[in-house]
């Protein structure tokens, strides 16, 4: 609110802006601390006092990616001068980086792949959900439905369910058709799963674009096929981008259906994260390097987004 | 609304003479979505109805029993299942409570002149959009009661967050709560941005207190958009999975949800726990029910 005049009021407005500065940095501590960890030296993680300020090291990263194994030898001289930088960094934290025997190749760790598989799986869930959606959102907006909030309800119904009520007969049915632990089987998962999402709000997108404009297309001569291509589909496609980046962000983020219908093959970084901290004594730099290389890309989306967050995020039920 | 506008589905018409028929379109647009979530939502779950009439485990390869509703007596008869009905909802209470009051109090800190307004918000928002499961997994490290930075800066020594089966509830509220305060602080902004200006100036030639004002103005015209924000965070928090699973395996922290996966993925009584889904699924869909139907009294508006 504009228009602070009393001195009282005024003291008022510093005392919230304060306020608002602690409660920020608050709120951004955790994720600060999650970078900050995963450029720390694995002595300096867990250290009372916290420690704040460090020598910055990718080693954490290096570990990310490389399969090691306890260094029971010191390496000799020649060996850690002849071994690539990332190699010593390895050496220097008491460990050695597994190579393939015969080849000499270095192994590596699970999380590039799981990293990959989340892109597949989240890119290719979110193209299909997206047009699934836009062209039944156009549909819903444009054409008499009978029934149509009935419709809208069982669309938007689908996605309010828990996700391991789904996940138990899912289970069962991919089991059958050889579907578990397949990168098939989660898209159509995440498909269903954002599709509801996708159709509600499209809708709103759509019923935002005047009728005129594909009326006129029509008296033009153009097919209503040509119509929506042409006219209704350029007008759409800031709410679709938004779509896709809540739907992909969605998928990217989901754990409970990853960690049930996948294992190895298939399986995506948020089940892959958490089982990496496992009994004993867990290495929380590599955790957090890891956790922050999974959460750039959707910290990324969010300032891209920040105009669309609140219709995205009440589905469509306020606008801006 | 625009029905007089609204394009007549006649098969005759004049875009159907040269091109597909306003019909057809309309049913090649909506017929495959529809058709695609009957097959991968409304099936699966018709599959495991008729599992929850039968003893069957899918971890051998006896085949199934009939045992008619025997599932649904156990499960309703089953004190500790009601214990995890009893836990989760202290969970939901305890978690939209808190995200309620911060997410309400950020909102009225940010509803005024603030530098770099755009930016703080977004910045505020960024939890919310992050995966649950992983970043609550780092917070097993900032609640960590040897070396966690929480206990640090609050001077609790070796103060037990997640080990303390009285406190693990706590403190996994708590990160659901820097999760989601975000979301209710988003709405409510919305909401606060709606109220008209010239009640608040009208109230202050009236001379009314602060907390008059707020009272009457701001808060009865917010109330629809919080409610909708209520609505929905119990909602979430009510099927909350991922948070309580990466970060306690105690029983006091055990939400209808873990009990669910449990049976259903480690004990493997399939037929027990698809009835046991069943349950849970009727009171999802009530709650569903009154959300939508709120949801379109606001919009009506």
């Amino acid at each position: 609110m504009a228009g602070v005049r009393t001195p009282q009021e005024k003291w008022t407005n510093r005392v919230a802006i304060v306020a608002v500065f602690v409660a920020l940095a608050i709120m951004l501590t955790p994720i600060y601390w999650i970078a900050a960890t995963s450029f720390k030296p694995r002595n300096l993680a867990t250290t009372i006092p916290p420690t704040v300020v460090f020598q910055p090291t990718v080693s954490p990263f290096v570990k990310l990616f490389t399969k090691r194994s306890q260094l029971r030898d010191q390496p000799t001289a020649e060996e850690y001068a002849a071994a690539p930088w990332w190699e010593r960094m390895v050496f220097d934290g008491g460990e050695k980086v597994v190579r393939n025997g015969k080849t000499g190749e270095v192994r590596t760790s699970g999380y590039g792949d799981r990293f990959t598989n989340s892109l597949i799986i989240s890119i290719i869930s979110t193209i299909l959900a997206v047009s699934m959606g836009t062209l039944t959102a156009y549909g819903f907006s444009r054409f008499k439905v009978a029934g149509e909030d009935d419709w809208l309800f069982f669309i938007l119904s689908t996605r309010m369910l828990p996700p391991v009520v789904v996940a138990i007969p899912m289970f069962l049915m991919y089991r059958v058709v050889g579907l578990n632990d397949t990168h098939l089987g989660l898209i159509i998962l995440y498909t269903a799963f954002n599709l509801s999402f996708a159709v509600w709000i499209m809708k709103g997108f759509i019923d935002e674009i005047p009728r005129e404009y594909e009326e006129a297309a029509l008296v033009d001569g153009y097919t209503r096929m040509q119509a929506f291509f042409k006219v209704v589909l350029p007008e759409a496609l800031t709410g679709m981008a938004a779509t896709a980046v809540f739907c992909f962000i969605t998928a990217w983020n989901e754990y409970a259906f990853a960690l049930i219908m996948t294992n190895r093959n298939a399986q995506t970084a948020p089940p892959y994260i958490p089982s990496q901290v496992g009994s004993g004594l867990p290495d929380w730099t590599v955790i957090a390097a890891g956790t922050l290389l999974f959460l750039i890309p959707v910290a990324i989306f969010t300032f891209l987004l920040r105009n669309h967050l609140l219709r995205g995020m009440s589905f469509g039920a306020i606008r801006k | 609304m625009a029905s007089q506008v609204m394009t007549n589905l006649d098969p005759k018409s004049r875009a159907a003479a040269k091109g597909l028929s306003d019909l057809t379109i309309r049913n090649l647009f909506i017929i495959p979505t529809i058709a695609f979530l009957i097959i991968f939502n409304i099936f699966p779950l018709l599959y495991s109805l008729a599992y929850s009439f039968t003893d069957f485990r899918a971890s051998t390869r006896a085949p199934a029993n009939f045992v008619g509703l025997q599932n649904y007596r156990d499960l309703l008869s089953d004190p500790f299942i009601w214990s995890n009905f009893s836990i989760t909802a202290k969970y939901v209470l305890i978690s939209v409570t808190g995200q309620v009051l911060v997410g309400f109090g950020l909102a009225m800190l940010l509803n005024r002149a603030i530098p770099a307004k755009g930016l703080i918000t977004t910045l505020l928002l960024l939890p919310m959009m992050l995966s649950m499961a992983v970043v609550g997994l780092f917070w097993k490290l900032l609640y960590d009661p040897n070396f966690g930075i929480i206990n640090y800066f609050l001077g609790l020594e070796k103060f037990e967050w997640l080990a303390d089966p009285d406190m693990a509830l706590y403190a996994i509220a708590i990160v659901d709560i820097w999760m989601w305060a975000p979301f209710v602080m988003l709405l409510s902004l919305a909401g606060l941005s709606a109220v008209p200006k010239h009640l608040y100036e009208a109230a202050e030639i009236d001379r009314a207190s602060g907390l008059y004002t707020f009272f009457r103005i701001t808060l009865p015209l917010v109330a629809p958009i919080l409610m909708i924000a209520i609505i929905f965070r119990t909602m979430e928090a009510f099927k909350t999975f991922d948070l309580a699973y990466v970060l306690s395996s105690q029983p006091t922290t055990e939400l209808i949800a873990i009990r669910l996966y449990k049976m259903a993925f480690q004990e493997w009584q399939t037929g027990m726990s698809s009835a046991f889904a069943y349950i849970v699924l009727i009171m999802v869909v009530a709650i569903t029910n009154i959300y939508v139907k709120y949801l379109n009294k606001v919009k009506a508006r």
